[in-house]
Protein backbone atom coordinates (compact mmCIF):
# COMPACT_ATOMS: atom_id res chain seq x y z
CA UNK A 1 0.00 0.00 0.00
CA UNK A 2 1.44 3.61 -0.93
CA UNK A 3 1.73 5.94 1.28
CA UNK A 4 0.18 9.55 1.59
CA UNK A 5 3.23 11.98 2.82
CA UNK A 6 1.25 13.63 5.20
CA UNK A 7 4.46 15.87 6.44
CA UNK A 8 3.86 19.48 5.75
CA UNK A 9 6.98 20.83 3.71
CA UNK A 10 8.01 22.67 6.42
CA UNK A 11 7.94 19.77 8.40
CA UNK A 12 9.91 17.77 6.35
CA UNK A 13 12.39 20.35 5.75
CA UNK A 14 12.53 20.35 9.40
CA UNK A 15 13.78 16.29 9.51
CA UNK A 16 16.01 16.31 6.58
CA UNK A 17 17.82 19.60 8.69
CA UNK A 18 17.82 17.60 11.62
CA UNK A 19 19.13 14.50 9.92
CA UNK A 20 22.05 16.63 7.97
CA UNK A 21 23.26 18.21 11.80
CA UNK A 22 23.06 14.81 13.51
CA UNK A 23 25.52 13.86 10.33
CA UNK A 24 28.31 16.48 11.03
CA UNK A 25 28.30 15.01 15.37
CA UNK A 26 25.20 17.81 16.52
CA UNK A 27 23.27 16.35 19.14
CA UNK A 28 20.04 17.33 20.34
CA UNK A 29 19.71 19.62 22.80
CA UNK A 30 15.85 19.69 24.51
CA UNK A 31 14.83 22.99 27.03
CA UNK A 32 12.36 24.06 28.63
CA UNK A 33 9.63 25.61 27.82
CA UNK A 34 10.11 28.53 30.35
CA UNK A 35 12.70 30.08 31.93
CA UNK A 36 13.04 33.25 35.12
CA UNK A 37 12.42 36.24 33.46
CA UNK A 38 15.46 37.69 34.98
CA UNK A 39 17.09 35.78 32.79
CA UNK A 40 16.24 37.46 29.50
CA UNK A 41 15.75 40.98 31.13
CA UNK A 42 19.49 40.79 31.46
CA UNK A 43 21.03 40.03 27.96
CA UNK A 44 17.32 41.91 26.38
CA UNK A 45 19.29 43.55 23.22
CA UNK A 46 20.32 39.94 22.22
CA UNK A 47 17.13 38.66 21.51
CA UNK A 48 16.50 41.04 19.17
CA UNK A 49 12.48 41.83 20.32
CA UNK A 50 11.23 44.12 23.26
CA UNK A 51 8.66 41.37 24.34
CA UNK A 52 8.68 39.00 26.28
CA UNK A 53 5.56 36.63 27.05
CA UNK A 54 5.10 36.62 31.23
CA UNK A 55 3.48 35.00 33.89
CA UNK A 56 3.45 33.83 37.69
CA UNK A 57 4.52 30.60 38.90
CA UNK A 58 2.64 29.27 41.38
CA UNK A 59 5.28 30.11 43.95
CA UNK A 60 5.03 33.95 42.61
CA UNK A 61 8.01 34.03 40.47
CA UNK A 62 7.72 36.04 37.24
CA UNK A 63 8.85 33.59 34.43
CA UNK A 64 9.09 34.25 30.71
CA UNK A 65 7.61 31.60 27.89
CA UNK A 66 11.25 31.11 26.24
CA UNK A 67 11.95 33.69 23.54
CA UNK A 68 15.11 32.25 22.45
CA UNK A 69 17.08 28.67 22.74
CA UNK A 70 20.33 29.93 22.37
CA UNK A 71 20.76 31.66 25.99
CA UNK A 72 19.76 28.47 27.31
CA UNK A 73 22.44 26.54 25.48
CA UNK A 74 25.43 29.18 26.52
CA UNK A 75 23.78 29.59 29.88
CA UNK A 76 23.86 25.68 30.13
CA UNK A 77 28.01 25.28 28.29
CA UNK A 78 30.63 24.80 30.31
CA UNK A 79 33.03 27.49 31.95
CA UNK A 80 36.08 26.74 29.60
CA UNK A 81 35.08 23.83 27.30
CA UNK A 82 38.36 21.35 26.42
CA UNK A 83 36.23 20.61 23.50
CA UNK A 84 33.77 22.03 20.93
CA UNK A 85 29.92 21.64 22.04
CA UNK A 86 27.70 20.88 19.25
CA UNK A 87 24.19 21.02 19.64
CA UNK A 88 20.84 21.67 17.45
CA UNK A 89 17.33 22.19 18.89
CA UNK A 90 14.40 22.13 17.53
CA UNK A 91 11.85 24.19 19.83
CA UNK A 92 9.02 26.83 19.75
CA UNK A 93 9.93 30.21 20.82
CA UNK A 94 7.49 32.80 22.04
CA UNK A 95 7.82 36.27 20.57
CA UNK A 96 6.42 39.15 19.16
CA UNK A 97 6.82 39.80 15.16
CA UNK A 98 7.90 43.44 14.29
CA UNK A 99 4.82 45.45 14.12
CA UNK A 100 2.62 42.89 16.20
CA UNK A 101 0.34 43.23 18.63
CA UNK A 102 0.71 39.53 20.04
CA UNK A 103 2.41 37.25 20.61
CA UNK A 104 2.87 34.21 18.05
CA UNK A 105 4.48 30.53 18.94
CA UNK A 106 7.32 30.74 16.20
CA UNK A 107 8.62 27.56 14.94
CA UNK A 108 12.88 27.60 15.27
CA UNK A 109 15.39 24.97 14.55
CA UNK A 110 19.22 25.64 15.15
CA UNK A 111 22.39 24.80 15.85
CA UNK A 112 25.26 26.17 18.35
CA UNK A 113 29.08 25.39 18.34
CA UNK A 114 30.50 26.36 21.15
CA UNK A 115 34.20 26.01 21.74
CA UNK A 116 37.55 27.22 19.69
CA UNK A 117 36.13 28.84 16.93
CA UNK A 118 38.60 28.59 14.13
CA UNK A 119 38.34 28.31 10.51
CA UNK A 120 37.33 24.69 10.42
CA UNK A 121 34.55 25.80 12.68
CA UNK A 122 33.27 28.60 10.46
CA UNK A 123 33.45 26.80 7.72
CA UNK A 124 31.42 23.57 9.09
CA UNK A 125 28.61 25.99 10.50
CA UNK A 126 28.50 28.03 7.37
CA UNK A 127 28.13 24.95 4.94
CA UNK A 128 25.26 23.34 7.52
CA UNK A 129 23.45 26.76 6.83
CA UNK A 130 24.16 26.35 3.52
CA UNK A 131 23.21 22.83 2.94
CA UNK A 132 19.92 24.12 5.19
CA UNK A 133 18.73 26.48 2.25
CA UNK A 134 19.47 24.03 -0.14
CA UNK A 135 16.87 21.61 1.89
CA UNK A 136 14.17 24.49 1.40
CA UNK A 137 14.37 23.68 -2.54
CA UNK A 138 14.56 26.08 -4.97
CA UNK A 139 16.45 29.45 -5.40
CA UNK A 140 18.12 30.95 -2.36
CA UNK A 141 20.55 33.11 -1.27
CA UNK A 142 23.14 32.69 1.80
CA UNK A 143 24.52 36.20 2.43
CA UNK A 144 27.22 36.97 4.55
CA UNK A 145 28.94 40.40 6.52
CA UNK A 146 31.86 40.43 8.44
CA UNK A 147 31.17 42.87 11.97
CA UNK A 148 35.45 42.49 12.63
CA UNK A 149 35.75 44.29 9.71
CA UNK A 150 33.39 47.01 9.87
CA UNK A 151 33.59 47.69 13.57
CA UNK A 152 37.41 48.54 12.59
CA UNK A 153 36.42 50.76 10.06
CA UNK A 154 33.93 52.52 12.54
CA UNK A 155 36.03 52.61 15.25
CA UNK A 156 39.19 54.32 12.57
CA UNK A 157 36.32 56.93 11.74
CA UNK A 158 36.86 58.67 14.95
CA UNK A 159 32.66 59.00 15.33
CA UNK A 160 31.22 59.97 18.74
CA UNK A 161 28.45 58.25 19.90
CA UNK A 162 25.61 59.55 18.03
CA UNK A 163 27.20 60.13 14.75
CA UNK A 164 28.05 56.39 15.34
CA UNK A 165 24.61 55.08 15.91
CA UNK A 166 23.58 57.22 12.80
CA UNK A 167 26.20 55.29 10.71
CA UNK A 168 24.88 51.90 11.90
CA UNK A 169 21.35 53.02 10.42
CA UNK A 170 23.05 54.03 7.16
CA UNK A 171 24.70 51.11 6.98
CA UNK A 172 21.73 49.22 7.64
CA UNK A 173 19.63 50.77 5.33
CA UNK A 174 22.03 51.08 2.29
CA UNK A 175 21.87 55.39 2.79
CA UNK A 176 25.06 56.01 0.77
CA UNK A 177 24.07 59.62 1.16
CA UNK A 178 23.76 60.03 5.18
CA UNK A 179 26.92 57.93 5.35
CA UNK A 180 28.71 59.84 3.65
CA UNK A 181 27.40 63.14 5.24
CA UNK A 182 28.42 61.50 8.59
CA UNK A 183 31.99 60.33 7.86
CA UNK A 184 32.75 63.70 5.98
CA UNK A 185 35.36 64.40 8.45
CA UNK A 186 36.83 60.70 8.85
CA UNK A 187 39.85 59.75 6.83
CA UNK A 188 39.13 59.70 3.49
CA UNK A 189 40.65 55.78 3.28
CA UNK A 190 38.24 55.08 6.11
CA UNK A 191 35.47 56.99 4.44
CA UNK A 192 35.87 55.05 0.99
CA UNK A 193 36.12 51.74 2.33
CA UNK A 194 33.12 51.75 4.57
CA UNK A 195 31.35 53.63 1.29
CA UNK A 196 32.79 50.60 -0.32
CA UNK A 197 31.57 47.95 1.56
CA UNK A 198 28.07 49.40 2.16
CA UNK A 199 27.41 49.31 -1.64
CA UNK A 200 28.74 46.21 -2.64
CA UNK A 201 26.29 43.06 -3.29
CA UNK A 202 27.19 40.16 -4.93
CA UNK A 203 28.77 36.90 -4.78
CA UNK A 204 31.83 36.89 -2.61
CA UNK A 205 34.92 36.11 -5.12
CA UNK A 206 33.40 39.16 -7.11
CA UNK A 207 33.17 41.57 -4.34
CA UNK A 208 36.19 40.76 -2.66
CA UNK A 209 38.05 41.27 -6.33
CA UNK A 210 36.07 44.92 -5.82
CA UNK A 211 37.86 45.88 -2.71
CA UNK A 212 40.98 44.65 -3.43
CA UNK A 213 41.90 47.84 -4.27
CA UNK A 214 41.08 49.69 -1.21
CA UNK A 215 43.51 50.54 1.65
CA UNK A 216 42.68 48.98 4.91
CA UNK A 217 44.80 49.97 7.85
CA UNK A 218 46.05 47.59 10.43
CA UNK A 219 43.74 45.52 12.06
CA UNK A 220 41.23 46.02 9.31
CA UNK A 221 43.76 44.67 6.98
CA UNK A 222 44.00 41.81 9.40
CA UNK A 223 40.11 41.32 9.11
CA UNK A 224 39.90 42.17 5.29
CA UNK A 225 42.81 38.74 5.08
CA UNK A 226 40.60 36.37 7.63
CA UNK A 227 37.24 37.37 5.78
CA UNK A 228 39.24 36.39 2.29
CA UNK A 229 40.40 33.46 3.97
CA UNK A 230 37.29 32.39 4.63
CA UNK A 231 35.29 32.87 1.59
CA UNK A 232 38.23 30.85 -0.23
CA UNK A 233 37.82 27.88 2.23
CA UNK A 234 34.05 28.54 1.56
CA UNK A 235 35.26 28.56 -1.98
CA UNK A 236 36.69 25.14 -1.87
CA UNK A 237 33.83 23.57 0.05
CA UNK A 238 30.85 24.28 -2.51
CA UNK A 239 29.51 27.17 -0.47
CA UNK A 240 28.54 29.71 -2.91
CA UNK A 241 28.04 32.82 -0.61
CA UNK A 242 27.00 36.46 -1.62
CA UNK A 243 28.75 39.31 0.65
CA UNK A 244 26.36 42.09 2.14
CA UNK A 245 27.81 44.26 4.50
CA UNK A 246 24.43 45.88 5.19
CA UNK A 247 23.31 42.79 7.21
CA UNK A 248 21.67 44.31 10.29
CA UNK A 249 23.65 43.23 13.91
CA UNK A 250 24.35 44.28 17.50
CA UNK A 251 28.15 44.90 17.91
CA UNK A 252 28.19 43.99 21.98
CA UNK A 253 27.36 40.72 20.84
CA UNK A 254 28.72 39.55 17.19
CA UNK A 255 32.49 39.66 16.66
CA UNK A 256 32.81 37.92 13.43
CA UNK A 257 30.96 36.54 10.75
CA UNK A 258 26.98 36.98 10.54
CA UNK A 259 25.15 35.22 7.83
CA UNK A 260 21.27 35.07 6.67
CA UNK A 261 19.59 33.67 4.36
CA UNK A 262 16.71 34.05 2.03
CA UNK A 263 14.09 32.57 -0.45
CA UNK A 264 12.56 34.67 -3.07
CA UNK A 265 9.14 34.40 -1.99
CA UNK A 266 9.49 34.93 1.79
CA UNK A 267 10.00 38.78 3.50
CA UNK A 268 12.72 38.66 5.98
CA UNK A 269 15.22 36.22 6.19
CA UNK A 270 14.62 32.02 7.09
CA UNK A 271 18.17 31.59 8.27
CA UNK A 272 20.03 33.79 10.55
CA UNK A 273 23.48 33.09 12.61
CA UNK A 274 26.95 34.68 13.59
CA UNK A 275 29.56 34.18 15.49
CA UNK A 276 29.26 35.60 19.20
CA UNK A 277 32.00 35.56 21.33
CA UNK A 278 30.64 38.92 23.30
CA UNK A 279 27.59 36.81 24.77
CA UNK A 280 29.96 33.91 25.93
CA UNK A 281 31.92 36.51 27.80
CA UNK A 282 28.49 38.42 29.10
CA UNK A 283 28.10 34.87 30.96
CA UNK A 284 32.03 34.93 31.94
CA UNK A 285 32.86 32.09 29.67
CA UNK A 286 35.83 31.65 27.65
CA UNK A 287 35.95 30.56 23.98
CA UNK A 288 33.59 31.42 21.36
CA UNK A 289 30.53 30.50 19.71
CA UNK A 290 28.83 30.60 16.04
CA UNK A 291 25.58 29.05 15.36
CA UNK A 292 22.37 29.72 13.40
CA UNK A 293 18.33 29.46 13.46
CA UNK A 294 15.89 28.60 11.40
CA UNK A 295 12.30 30.31 10.81
CA UNK A 296 11.10 26.94 9.91
CA UNK A 297 7.50 28.86 10.68
CA UNK A 298 8.17 31.39 7.89
CA UNK A 299 8.73 28.71 5.17
CA UNK A 300 4.76 28.35 4.62
CA UNK A 301 5.01 31.49 2.44
CA UNK A 302 7.69 30.01 0.74
CA UNK A 303 5.36 26.68 0.08
CA UNK A 304 1.88 28.48 0.11
CA UNK A 305 1.11 28.11 -3.47
CA UNK A 306 2.41 24.31 -3.68
CA UNK A 307 -1.14 22.65 -2.26
CA UNK A 308 -3.56 23.34 -4.77
CA UNK A 309 -5.70 20.54 -3.56
CA UNK A 310 -6.86 19.57 -0.10
CA UNK A 311 -7.56 16.30 -1.54
CA UNK A 312 -6.36 13.69 -4.31
CA UNK A 313 -10.44 12.39 -4.81
CA UNK A 314 -13.77 13.98 -3.79
CA UNK A 315 -15.94 10.13 -3.51
CA UNK A 316 -19.62 10.89 -3.52
CA UNK A 317 -21.89 8.49 -2.15
CA UNK A 318 -25.75 8.27 -1.96
CA UNK A 319 -28.38 6.66 0.29
CA UNK A 320 -28.47 3.83 -2.02
CA UNK A 321 -24.56 3.51 -1.99
CA UNK A 322 -24.27 0.28 0.20
CA UNK A 323 -21.71 0.68 2.69
CA UNK A 324 -19.30 -2.10 1.71
CA UNK A 325 -18.85 -0.62 -1.46
CA UNK A 326 -18.03 2.23 -0.12
CA UNK A 327 -15.79 1.10 2.16
CA UNK A 328 -13.97 -0.42 -0.89
CA UNK A 329 -13.64 2.34 -2.74
CA UNK A 330 -11.86 4.33 -0.20
CA UNK A 331 -9.72 1.00 0.51
CA UNK A 332 -8.72 1.12 -3.35
CA UNK A 333 -8.28 4.81 -3.44
CA UNK A 334 -5.89 5.18 -0.40
CA UNK A 335 -4.00 1.96 -1.30
CA UNK A 336 -3.06 4.18 -4.69
CA UNK A 337 -1.92 6.49 -2.29
CA UNK A 338 -4.36 8.89 -3.09
CA UNK A 339 -6.31 10.91 0.04
CA UNK A 340 -9.79 10.82 -0.28
CA UNK A 341 -12.62 12.70 1.49
CA UNK A 342 -16.19 11.17 1.47
CA UNK A 343 -19.26 13.21 1.55
CA UNK A 344 -22.89 13.07 0.17
CA UNK A 345 -22.48 16.23 -2.19
CA UNK A 346 -20.07 18.29 -3.59
CA UNK A 347 -20.48 21.92 -3.00
CA UNK A 348 -17.52 23.00 -4.36
CA UNK A 349 -15.79 23.65 -1.04
CA UNK A 350 -13.43 20.99 -1.70
CA UNK A 351 -10.45 21.62 -3.59
CA UNK A 352 -9.33 18.38 -5.14
CA UNK A 353 -7.98 16.73 -8.27
CA UNK A 354 -10.88 14.35 -9.09
CA UNK A 355 -14.77 13.78 -8.12
CA UNK A 356 -14.91 9.91 -8.06
CA UNK A 357 -18.51 7.92 -7.43
CA UNK A 358 -19.64 4.50 -7.33
CA UNK A 359 -22.26 3.79 -9.81
CA UNK A 360 -23.68 -0.12 -10.06
CA UNK A 361 -20.58 -0.96 -7.21
CA UNK A 362 -18.45 0.38 -9.59
CA UNK A 363 -15.56 3.39 -9.00
CA UNK A 364 -15.98 6.16 -11.35
CA UNK A 365 -13.88 9.05 -11.18
CA UNK A 366 -13.77 12.31 -13.31
CA UNK A 367 -11.03 14.61 -13.43
CA UNK A 368 -12.00 17.98 -12.33
CA UNK A 369 -10.88 20.93 -14.81
CA UNK A 370 -11.10 24.27 -12.19
CA UNK B 1 13.65 38.17 -20.39
CA UNK B 2 14.04 40.11 -17.61
CA UNK B 3 12.28 39.65 -14.49
CA UNK B 4 9.12 42.81 -13.82
CA UNK B 5 9.65 45.16 -11.44
CA UNK B 6 6.64 47.06 -9.74
CA UNK B 7 7.08 50.21 -8.34
CA UNK B 8 4.76 51.88 -5.58
CA UNK B 9 3.99 55.55 -6.47
CA UNK B 10 2.23 57.83 -3.58
CA UNK B 11 -0.79 59.07 -4.60
CA UNK B 12 -0.91 63.07 -4.78
CA UNK B 13 1.40 65.70 -6.15
CA UNK B 14 4.70 63.87 -5.17
CA UNK B 15 3.75 60.96 -6.97
CA UNK B 16 2.82 63.13 -9.96
CA UNK B 17 6.35 64.10 -10.20
CA UNK B 18 8.08 60.61 -9.42
CA UNK B 19 5.83 59.38 -12.02
CA UNK B 20 7.20 62.13 -14.44
CA UNK B 21 10.56 61.07 -13.32
CA UNK B 22 10.02 57.36 -14.26
CA UNK B 23 9.04 58.60 -17.75
CA UNK B 24 12.22 60.55 -18.05
CA UNK B 25 14.42 57.31 -17.09
CA UNK B 26 11.92 55.18 -19.50
CA UNK B 27 9.99 53.35 -17.18
CA UNK B 28 7.14 55.33 -17.30
CA UNK B 29 3.66 53.49 -17.68
CA UNK B 30 1.76 55.49 -20.09
CA UNK B 31 -1.66 55.75 -18.42
CA UNK B 32 -0.56 56.83 -15.47
CA UNK B 33 -0.45 60.33 -15.76
CA UNK B 34 -3.38 60.33 -17.77
CA UNK B 35 -6.11 60.03 -15.10
CA UNK B 36 -6.84 56.64 -15.37
CA UNK B 37 -8.81 55.07 -12.88
CA UNK B 38 -7.29 51.95 -13.20
CA UNK B 39 -5.08 50.70 -10.21
CA UNK B 40 -2.14 48.80 -11.78
CA UNK B 41 -0.34 49.95 -14.61
CA UNK B 42 1.84 48.42 -16.85
CA UNK B 43 5.45 48.92 -19.31
CA UNK B 44 5.55 45.64 -21.04
CA UNK B 45 8.69 46.76 -22.87
CA UNK B 46 10.68 47.74 -20.14
CA UNK B 47 8.71 45.30 -17.80
CA UNK B 48 7.73 47.85 -14.75
CA UNK B 49 4.76 47.61 -13.41
CA UNK B 50 3.32 50.57 -11.26
CA UNK B 51 0.66 50.95 -8.62
CA UNK B 52 -0.73 54.21 -6.92
CA UNK B 53 -0.72 53.55 -2.64
CA UNK B 54 -1.78 56.02 -0.17
CA UNK B 55 1.79 57.98 0.75
CA UNK B 56 2.29 56.64 4.34
CA UNK B 57 1.10 52.91 3.06
CA UNK B 58 4.31 52.84 0.18
CA UNK B 59 6.77 51.80 2.49
CA UNK B 60 5.06 48.98 3.68
CA UNK B 61 4.38 48.24 0.05
CA UNK B 62 8.09 47.86 -0.07
CA UNK B 63 8.71 46.33 3.42
CA UNK B 64 6.27 43.42 2.75
CA UNK B 65 7.36 42.81 -1.08
CA UNK B 66 4.48 43.92 -2.63
CA UNK B 67 6.56 46.42 -4.55
CA UNK B 68 10.01 45.93 -5.46
CA UNK B 69 10.80 49.48 -5.24
CA UNK B 70 9.02 52.42 -4.04
CA UNK B 71 9.06 56.52 -3.88
CA UNK B 72 8.30 57.77 0.12
CA UNK B 73 9.27 60.86 2.05
CA UNK B 74 11.75 60.94 4.74
CA UNK B 75 9.00 61.67 7.41
CA UNK B 76 7.04 58.45 6.67
CA UNK B 77 10.62 56.29 6.82
CA UNK B 78 11.68 57.75 10.16
CA UNK B 79 8.08 57.40 11.66
CA UNK B 80 7.17 54.05 10.54
CA UNK B 81 11.07 52.62 10.57
CA UNK B 82 10.27 49.82 7.69
CA UNK B 83 12.78 47.64 7.09
CA UNK B 84 13.88 48.76 3.89
CA UNK B 85 17.47 49.71 1.89
CA UNK B 86 17.23 54.22 1.47
CA UNK B 87 18.67 54.11 -1.99
CA UNK B 88 18.57 57.09 -2.99
CA UNK B 89 17.55 61.19 -2.26
CA UNK B 90 15.67 62.44 -5.08
CA UNK B 91 15.46 65.97 -3.79
CA UNK B 92 11.82 66.05 -4.48
CA UNK B 93 9.20 67.31 -2.12
CA UNK B 94 11.57 69.01 0.02
CA UNK B 95 10.25 70.27 3.09
CA UNK B 96 11.05 70.75 6.95
CA UNK B 97 9.54 68.88 10.01
CA UNK B 98 9.13 71.74 12.70
CA UNK B 99 8.11 72.53 15.83
CA UNK B 100 5.63 75.48 15.75
CA UNK B 101 2.90 76.96 17.76
CA UNK B 102 0.90 80.29 18.71
CA UNK B 103 2.86 83.72 18.75
CA UNK B 104 4.11 83.88 22.04
CA UNK B 105 2.72 80.58 23.10
CA UNK B 106 3.37 79.81 26.72
CA UNK B 107 5.84 76.97 26.75
CA UNK B 108 6.44 76.50 30.26
CA UNK B 109 8.93 73.35 31.07
CA UNK B 110 7.07 73.09 34.41
CA UNK B 111 4.47 70.95 33.09
CA UNK B 112 5.14 68.11 30.46
CA UNK B 113 4.65 69.77 26.79
CA UNK B 114 1.02 68.64 24.88
CA UNK B 115 2.11 68.30 20.88
CA UNK B 116 -0.35 67.47 18.37
CA UNK B 117 0.90 65.71 15.71
CA UNK B 118 0.82 62.81 13.08
CA UNK B 119 4.49 61.72 13.94
CA UNK B 120 4.37 60.55 17.13
CA UNK B 121 7.75 58.80 17.26
CA UNK B 122 9.42 62.09 15.81
CA UNK B 123 8.06 63.89 18.45
CA UNK B 124 8.77 61.58 21.17
CA UNK B 125 12.93 61.15 20.22
CA UNK B 126 13.10 64.87 19.21
CA UNK B 127 12.31 65.98 22.46
CA UNK B 128 13.44 62.90 24.53
CA UNK B 129 16.71 64.17 22.75
CA UNK B 130 16.17 67.70 24.31
CA UNK B 131 14.97 65.88 27.96
CA UNK B 132 11.74 67.43 27.70
CA UNK B 133 8.59 65.56 28.67
CA UNK B 134 5.68 65.61 26.22
CA UNK B 135 1.67 64.67 26.20
CA UNK B 136 1.77 63.39 22.35
CA UNK B 137 -1.69 63.92 20.92
CA UNK B 138 -1.89 61.65 17.78
CA UNK B 139 -3.93 63.30 14.82
CA UNK B 140 -4.29 62.31 11.03
CA UNK B 141 -5.11 65.54 9.52
CA UNK B 142 -5.96 69.41 10.22
CA UNK B 143 -2.74 69.40 13.02
CA UNK B 144 -2.39 73.20 12.78
CA UNK B 145 -6.13 73.46 14.43
CA UNK B 146 -4.77 71.67 17.58
CA UNK B 147 -3.00 74.96 18.93
CA UNK B 148 -5.71 77.49 18.03
CA UNK B 149 -8.56 75.08 20.15
CA UNK B 150 -6.40 74.45 22.55
CA UNK B 151 -5.89 70.93 22.37
CA UNK B 152 -1.91 71.28 22.23
CA UNK B 153 0.88 73.80 22.90
CA UNK B 154 2.58 73.23 19.76
CA UNK B 155 2.30 70.66 17.17
CA UNK B 156 5.07 68.89 15.33
CA UNK B 157 3.97 68.81 11.58
CA UNK B 158 5.88 69.22 7.85
CA UNK B 159 6.55 72.80 6.46
CA UNK B 160 6.88 73.35 2.99
CA UNK B 161 6.33 76.87 2.25
CA UNK B 162 4.87 78.35 5.56
CA UNK B 163 1.89 80.02 4.02
CA UNK B 164 -0.79 77.49 6.38
CA UNK B 165 1.04 78.67 9.32
CA UNK B 166 0.73 82.24 8.70
CA UNK B 167 -2.58 81.99 7.19
CA UNK B 168 -3.69 80.34 11.17
CA UNK B 169 -1.21 82.96 12.92
CA UNK B 170 1.35 80.17 13.95
CA UNK B 171 4.87 80.62 13.69
CA UNK B 172 7.95 77.80 13.64
CA UNK B 173 9.20 77.80 17.19
CA UNK B 174 12.21 75.24 16.31
CA UNK B 175 13.05 72.92 12.81
CA UNK B 176 13.95 69.42 13.71
CA UNK B 177 14.86 68.22 9.94
CA UNK B 178 14.82 68.89 6.49
CA UNK B 179 12.38 66.25 4.44
CA UNK B 180 12.90 64.24 1.24
CA UNK B 181 11.69 61.85 -1.12
CA UNK B 182 13.45 58.87 -1.45
CA UNK B 183 14.07 55.73 -3.78
CA UNK B 184 13.30 53.13 -1.44
CA UNK B 185 13.98 48.92 -2.10
CA UNK B 186 12.49 45.69 -1.05
CA UNK B 187 15.37 43.86 0.94
CA UNK B 188 14.52 40.68 -0.61
CA UNK B 189 14.06 42.25 -4.01
CA UNK B 190 17.43 44.02 -4.05
CA UNK B 191 18.78 40.45 -3.87
CA UNK B 192 17.19 38.33 -6.30
CA UNK B 193 16.59 41.28 -8.75
CA UNK B 194 19.46 42.89 -8.27
CA UNK B 195 20.18 43.85 -11.97
CA UNK B 196 17.10 45.36 -12.29
CA UNK B 197 16.84 47.11 -9.06
CA UNK B 198 20.28 48.72 -9.79
CA UNK B 199 19.59 49.26 -13.37
CA UNK B 200 16.44 51.43 -11.87
CA UNK B 201 19.18 53.18 -9.45
CA UNK B 202 21.53 53.91 -11.72
CA UNK B 203 18.93 55.56 -14.37
CA UNK B 204 17.37 57.81 -11.52
CA UNK B 205 20.82 58.78 -10.41
CA UNK B 206 22.03 59.99 -14.23
CA UNK B 207 18.60 61.93 -14.43
CA UNK B 208 18.84 63.83 -11.41
CA UNK B 209 22.61 64.77 -12.41
CA UNK B 210 21.18 65.48 -15.63
CA UNK B 211 18.30 67.95 -13.51
CA UNK B 212 21.03 69.17 -12.05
Amino acid sequence: MKETNVLRRAEQVSLTLRGIYEQFGYRRFRVSKFEEYDFYATYRSFLQTESILTFHDLNGKLMALKPDVTLSIIKNAPQAPKRPERVYYSEAVYRAAKGARTFAEMQQLGLEFVGEVDRYALVEVLLLADKSMAAMGGPYTLDLSHVGLLECLLGEAGLSGRAREGCYEAVFSKNLQRLEELLASSPAAVRQALLALVSAYGPANEVLKSLQGLCFAGAAQAEFEALCGLCAALGAAGVGLHLDFTLRYDPSYYSGVIFQGYLPRVQGCVLSGGQYDGLLQRFGKSGGAVGFAVYLGLLEEQYAEERPYDVDTLLLYSESTGMAELLSAVRVLTAEGKSVCVQKTDDGTVRCRQVATISEGRLTSVVRVD
Amino acid sequence: MCEWISVALPKGRLGEKAAGLLETIGYGCGALAKGSRALIFENPKNRVRCFWAKPSDVAIYVERGAADVGIVGKDILLEEQPDVYELCDLKMGVCRMMVAGKKGADLNPDRPLRVATKFPRIAAEYFASRSREIDVIKLNGSIEIAPLLGLSDVIVDIVETGTTLKENDLVVLEEILPISTRLVANKVSYKFKNDRVLELLSRVRAALEEQA
